[in-house]
């Protein structure tokens, strides 16, 4: 388990893709810089979009959580 | 004891369910058991797919409005006004003005999406669009007269209402321009906000190649964060800046207010069970087309199934019966791919798009369905 406070989440769990990207990019359009958003999401292909386009936007995807039915992604905003 | 079915929206879920209900439920509205108020803030129905042919010259705002009272059955109460508070708790809406309030023993949520341009900086002022009636006249009072430069397509966020509508509009540009011989004078780029063309990867593998064959440059991972009307320039949170002496942006989309005011969701749209559509957050509370967050297409076929499995279900709850109708994530759109083809997909939650080869007798299948559908919002088709 990470230690990491996340200062906003998004719990996108349940939704089809590209539902939980669009979900983490709408929250962290609103975010400051350097803000943490906590993405939930039980879709396998958040697995391959979220880092993909973290690495896009120039932000930083600190780590991904394995939980029981679902991953939770840490996402920096640069 | 009489129920009492409020339905809130007049859009194609709305009607379509609406008369769905007086056929449905005649015995019992003719004796009086059950009354079915049909609430919208607009007199006139609108058929939103019309707006695509606006810009192109093609239709008119006119051909996309009927009055709602010529289109719902009369064993239905109209009722025009705007709500302004939904109470789940004591089953009861409020309206502005001096409009009495309203007591249901259900009620359905089917007030579709709102348009939000002003979440991007400069949008409002620069950017046009087709998903609102002043938007289509201006884009084609634009467009109309645009020979040359660079057209962009952006599409900002989703889901908006009818996800293959960006890609219709370009390849409809893309054929428009060509038959008026100006398309060597006009890039048109196309952007969306994911890795591919569209939400759907079935249909952003289609649709992929056409937009390389037809020159439609392509800017995916493509999330507007600003426009800027001075300099003509649109950027991306990504870091990517395009030049436009043409924008046409999907402007993000939301539901209403009241929905999350209530408690019964986020954004506007309606948290339900994706196959009962009733609302996770209340009893007796149901929601479709944009209003339900089930993550199948904004789109007015996903609303017309989705009335047919709502009226069934409270057909038996009136009755006393278990409600066993389900909606299967059904959808059906028709594909603008030119001026005189189109393509068509069905799919459902479980079984993937598979778009149909383009054509003519497709394209006007879909003119055809356009013009017929004032069927499908009395109830008939």
């Amino acid at each position: 388990m990470t230690d990491i406070e996340p200062d906003g989440t998004v719990d996108a769990r349940g939704a089809t893709c590209p539902g939980p990207l669009m979900d983490l990019i709408g929250k962290i359009r609103g975010a400051e810089s350097g803000d943490v958003i906590r993405l939930l999401s039980d879709n396998e292909q958040s697995l391959t979009d979220v880092p993909e386009w973290a690495e896009e936007a120039g932000n930083e995807l600190l780590t991904v959580e394995e939980r029981d039915d679902y991953n939770a992604f840490y996402v920096e905003k640069a | 004891m009489t129920e009492h079915v409020v339905i809130v929206g007049g859009g194609t879920g709305g009607t379509v369910l609406a008369n769905d209900l007086a056929d449905r439920l005649e015995p019992e509205l003719d004796a009086g058991d059950v009354r079915v108020t049909l609430v919208n803030d607009d007199p006139d129905h609108v058929y939103k797919p019309v707006w695509l042919y606006v810009p192109f010259g093609q239709r008119e705002l006119d051909d996309g409005r009927r009055r709602l009272a010529d289109l719902v059955d009369d064993a239905i109460d109209l009722r025009i006004g705007r709500v302004s508070d939904i109470d789940t708790e004591s089953q009861r809406l409020q309206f502005h003005g001096s409009a009495p309030s309203v007591g249901y023993d259900y009620l359905v949520l089917a007030t579709g999406s709102t348009l939000e341009p002003d979440q991007i900086p400069g949008l409002t002022e620069d950017g046009h669009n087709y998903y609102s009636e002043s938007g289509a006249t201006e884009l084609r009072d634009e467009l109309l007269s645009f020979t040359e430069g660079d057209l962009v397509l952006s599409v900002i966020g989703t889901p908006h209402m009818c996800p293959a509508a960006p890609l219709e509009f370009v390849f409809m540009a893309d054929d428009w321009l060509r038959e008026r011989g100006l398309r060597e004078d006009v890039d048109i780029t196309y952007t969306y906000p994911i890795q591919r063309v569209h939400g759907n990867p079935h249909i952003a593998e289609w649709a992929r190649p056409i937009m390389e064959e037809r020159d439609i440059q392509v800017e995916t991972f493509f999330n507007a964060e600003s426009v800027d009307p001075e300099t003509e320039t649109i950027t991306s949170m990504e870091g990517t800046e395009l030049d436009y002496d043409l924008l046409v942006a999907i402007p993000p989309h939301r539901g209403i207010d009241l929905i999350e005011e209530a408690g019964l969701g986020d954004d506007g749209w309606v948290d339900v069970d994706k196959h009962t559509l009733e609302a996770e957050a209340a009893e007796n509370v149901y929601a479709l087309g944009d209003t339900a967050d089930t993550g199948v297409p904004n789109a007015g076929s996903v609303a017309h199934y989705q009335a047919g499995v709502v009226g069934q279900r409270l057909a038996s709850e009136i009755r006393g019966r278990p409600a066993t109708a389900t909606y299967d994530g059904k959808t059906l759109c028709f594909i603008e791919t030119g001026m005189d083809a189109a393509s068509f997909v069905e799919f459902d939650y479980e079984n993937p798009p598979s778009p149909a080869p383009p054509s003519e007798k497709l394209h006007w299948s879909k003119l055809a369905y356009n013009e017929s559908y004032w069927l499908t919002a009395r109830g008939l088709l």
